[in-house]
């Protein structure tokens, strides 16, 4: 079952949209999403190292992903500049040494649309594994750093205060980010992945009024996207990654009719009026 | 100094080559109320960091006694849009409560009716009774509240006052609270320090009314404690405006 290319590209994206659905909420709420970017740009230095040394590419990528994200941290601390420029700073850096490693490594030959836009093809069965046993352990670690981590994204101040460790989560948060984005590469693509976090994510806050309602749902949105978006892409030979975000951005664009009166229930309405 | 919740030891923080605030001492202990007062930018927010263990004093040492149950009440929040959060998620977001606990807190600070509301929805004296709301409900040992009546009508202010009072007495808690509205504060503390910069002057309301320092820094006319004004209401207004119909 294992050996059919669009089996294992399913597989592969459910169990990406699960656990992009959660995390894109919280780059939405942290006001994150250059971060994505950032990470995103600095995939091509990872897939480089990856094809230079014949290593697996989502290993490579987290590891650059994971050294940009602490780089940031201690650079957050260390200068006063605001984080815009030093995401951008850090991005294009990186993005430049990737290209500059590129071309004097003469023998390798990267496939750049499918880097840029995602290939579903080139899912093996060790992605797969990497996606769900990776993907179980990111959902897991934010699970346990859920409540310093949101109570620091509602009041740092706050959440210290009263006991909380949310600068330990915040780390942690940022390791998780760089894991979903070396995942998800073979899929949608560096340029597009930052899109797959935040379009479920903002579909999603149409809909919600509770934070673990607003989570859900953009796992919920994010899967229909990828189901969705894999069968187009191949019935109409579409490229992978922007048929999953167009679908994406469709649900969005219904979420923005008034669906939230009908799903609210009468007996909070009754409350809300007391 | 046997019950003494939390200690600053001649504290000092120093950001950009200037001292924030410097060499202030002060203990709170079980049962309570020390109140910070002094201008804008004499470094109370600041203190009351260091009291809680957020900010570490560059100079001086800060303890905290170990194993107390701390609550906090900032003195600005703003959630952002992006952020889907009622009433009783707010609540719950440090600690989880029961329903019921939740109610119970709420209805002391006179926002029950507001349990499933969004809090961005919430005007700024709601959101001031909701923030009170949520540090009471997690039954603290220590208690820091940074200008807790912002934005709260007069009325309420005196009401919320009183409901912190009642705190004091019922958990026997310890309170540290900043405020810049000295008439109201002072005649229910048992301890005031007046900051500028560096503590001016400290000791019971009554006495600090006589320093000096505290004449330069807020005249004389202010008698904290007989500026304390008892509204003698037969009835109670609710926050809404409707009349409380319970007594």
């Amino acid at each position: 079952m294992f050996d059919d290319f669009l089996f294992r590209a399913f597989v592969a994206g459910i169990g990406l949209a699960i656990i992009t659905g959660p995390l894109g909420c919280f780059i939405v709420w942290r006001r994150l999403s250059y971060f994505g970017d950032t990470l995103a740009h600095s995939a091509l230095l990872g897939v480089v190292i990856a094809y230079a040394l014949s290593f697996n590419i989502i290993l490579s990528v987290f590891i650059i992903s994971g050294l940009i994200s602490l780089s940031l941290l201690y650079l957050q601390k260390k200068t006063y500049l605001p984080n815009d420029a030093l995401l951008g700073l850090l991005a294009h850096s990186v993005l430049a040494i990737g290209l500059v490693l590129l071309g004097l490594l003469t023998f390798i030959r990267i496939d750049l649309m499918g880097l840029l836009f995602g290939d579903i093809l080139s899912v093996n069965f060790q992605d797969i594994l990497i996606i769900w046993i990776g993907g179980a352990f990111v959902l897991l670690i934010l699970i346990k750093i859920w409540r310093p981590l949101f109570a620091g994204t509602v009041n740092l101040d706050l959440a210290k205060a009263e006991g909380l460790n949310p600068e330990l989560a915040n780390a942690v948060f940022t390791i998780l980010i760089a894991a979903v984005i070396a995942i998800s590469i073979k899929i949608v693509g560096i340029l597009l992945i930052t899109g797959l976090l935040l379009l479920p994510a903002a579909a999603s806050r149409n809909l919600s009024s509770t934070p673990i309602q607003m989570a859900i749902i953009a796992s919920i949105t994010g899967l229909i996207s990828v189901v969705l978006g894999l069968f187009s892409s191949i019935t109409w030979n579409t490229a992978t990654g922007p048929t999953i975000l167009s679908v994406a951005l469709g649900i969005f664009v219904l979420t923005l009719f008034p669906w939230k009166k009908l799903l609210i229930s009468k007996k909070e309405i009754k409350l809300m009026d007391k | 100094m046997q019950n003494s919740l939390i200690e600053l030891n001649n504290c000092g923080v120093i950001r950009n080559d200037k001292w924030l605030v410097r060499g202030v001492s002060l203990k709170v202990t079980q049962g309570q109320i020390v109140t910070l007062i002094g201008p804008n930018g004499s470094g109370k927010s600041t203190t009351a960091k260091m009291a809680l263990g957020i900010l570490k004093p560059d100079e001086g040492s800060n303890t905290i006694k170990s194993n107390i149950k701390i609550s906090y009440v900032p003195q600005k929040i703003s959630i952002d849009w992006s952020l889907p959060l009622r009433v009783i998620d707010f609540m719950n977001i440090i600690e989880k409560f029961t329903t019921s606990e939740i109610e119970e807190a709420l209805s002391l600070t006179g926002i029950k009716n507001l349990i499933f509301r969004d809090v961005r929805n919430l005007s700024g004296g709601e959101f001031q009774r909701l923030l009170m709301a949520r540090a009471i409900a997690k039954n603290p040992d220590f208690l820091v509240l940074d200008e807790p009546v912002q934005g709260v009508d007069y009325p309420g202010e005196i009401a919320l006052y009183k409901t912190i009072q009642e705190i004091v007495k019922n958990i026997n808690c310890g309170i540290l609270l900043i405020s810049h509205n000295l008439h109201v504060v002072m005649s229910q503390t048992d301890h005031v320090i007046c900051l500028n910069g560096h503590v001016c002057c400290s000791g019971a309301p009554k006495s600090i009314v006589k320093e000096p320092e505290y004449i330069k820094l807020f005249g004389k006319n202010i008698d904290p404690t007989l500026a304390f004004y008892q509204h003698e209401h037969d009835h109670q207004h609710l926050p809404d405006g409707s009349v409380d119909q319970s007594n």
